[in-house]
């Protein structure tokens, strides 16, 4: 009992990373700056190839915001960046072979 | 003696049942983000295959202005989502599933800082943030069910189905918004999306169960906040593509 207590007394607190907790707020502004340019992309811009290509790559570069800093995954390893991104690679294919396939039900319907 | 104990644990973190950790990760953190990969396919299939299917109706034709629910064509999303709770009748484009994005965005950062915290041991903090993360998360499935209720419910003006009926709202075979896909998909994609949050909020509050009786302390690290926290950052992640692909294009 005694030693239990002894143990949990000695647990230390470390004082908080504020360069840590900047650089989380910096991201969070991104994430929030870019989601309102996508909002007066929405409404000012008429739809269209050139819009939906400016959404997709907004829209990646929050993703490589959020995995990069808040999953931390830019801070690991190489090879461990590299076999999360590279099996990826599978959906190019799938999403040229389906788009393909959904313009040409298109056509016989 | 107390210092060395927390040393002794740290290492043993940092080893596999019969050796050094693979990429300098330990075996929980690598299974969740292997995990994630798999997962990362499966709303890839979901997202890919509404491309296929809307590639595949026909598209509106003409200013954005004169729109109008039928069945001939794929709806343009922000004029099926444009109601906001309390505000009836007024035309809010994307309004609401933006505020939806901001409160996941937002859970995302204290989940965030719940793990920094755990990093530096600090229970306190650990119980703050988690609980807010949890907040948001539940914030967001309040949200969503209301998305739901007003999708299922539909609206004043209903549309006409092929057939010549009258409805208002949808349903997986009934659509007054437009081809009946297109409500099955927003059925599947939000709905699998939501139930991850579900299960994300469950996690969370699992974890955060532990820190406050203590459990994750007498451990000696807070890994756990930080494997839930990858969870929990995919969900946001996931949410940022449903976002674009459902209801931006």
């Amino acid at each position: 009992m005694s030693a239990e207590h002894h143990e949990e007394s000695t647990v230390v607190v470390q004082p908080v990373d504020k360069a840590k907790v900047r650089l989380f707020m910096k991201v969070t502004l991104i994430l929030f700056v870019i989601t309102m340019i996508e909002f007066a992309i929405a409404f000012t811009v008429d739809a269209g190839i050139l819009r939906t290509a400016v959404f997709i790559a907004l829209t990646i570069v929050k993703a490589f915001y959020i995995v990069s800093e808040f999953m931390h995954l830019g801070h690991e390893v190489k090879t461990l960046i590299w076999s999360i991104l590279i099996p990826l690679i599978f959906l190019v294919w799938l999403i040229i072979a389906l788009i393909y396939q959904g313009g040409q039900v298109l056509l016989v319907r | 003696m107390s210092s060395t104990a927390v040393v002794a644990s740290d290492s043993d973190k940092d080893l596999w049942m019969g050796g050094n950790e693979p990429l300098k990760a330990s075996y929980g953190k690598l299974m969740m983000w292997f995990f994630l990969l798999s997962d990362a396919f499966s709303f890839s299939g979901l997202l890919i295959a509404y491309g296929m299917i809307r590639f595949s109706h026909p598209a509106f034709q003409g200013s954005p202005d004169e729109f109008v629910f039928s069945q001939e064509y794929w709806p343009i999303p922000e004029k099926v989502f444009e109601a906001v709770p309390f505000l009836h009748g007024i035309s809010l484009p994307l309004v609401f599933v933006g505020i939806m994005t901001f409160v996941l965005i937002l859970s995302s950062v204290t989940m965030v800082l719940a793990v920094e915290a755990g990093q530096r041991m600090d229970r306190k903090g650990v119980e703050k943030w988690m609980l807010w993360t949890i907040l948001g998360g539940l914030a967001f499935l309040g949200c969503q069910a209301w998305e739901w209720t007003h999708f299922i419910v539909g609206t004043e003006e209903g549309g006409r189905l092929l057939d010549g009926t009258f409805i208002h709202g949808a349903n997986l075979s009934q659509n007054q918004y437009g081809p009946p896909n297109f409500a099955a998909l927003f059925f599947f994609i939000t709905g699998f999306h939501g139930f991850h949050v579900f299960s994300g909020v469950c996690l969370n509050f699992l974890i955060f169960y532990q820190a406050t009786v203590g459990k994750l302390e007498k451990v000696g690290h807070y890994e756990m906040v930080e494997k839930v926290g990858l969870y929990w950052h995919f969900v946001d992640l996931v949410w940022v593509f449903v976002f674009t692909f459902f209801y931006l294009v």
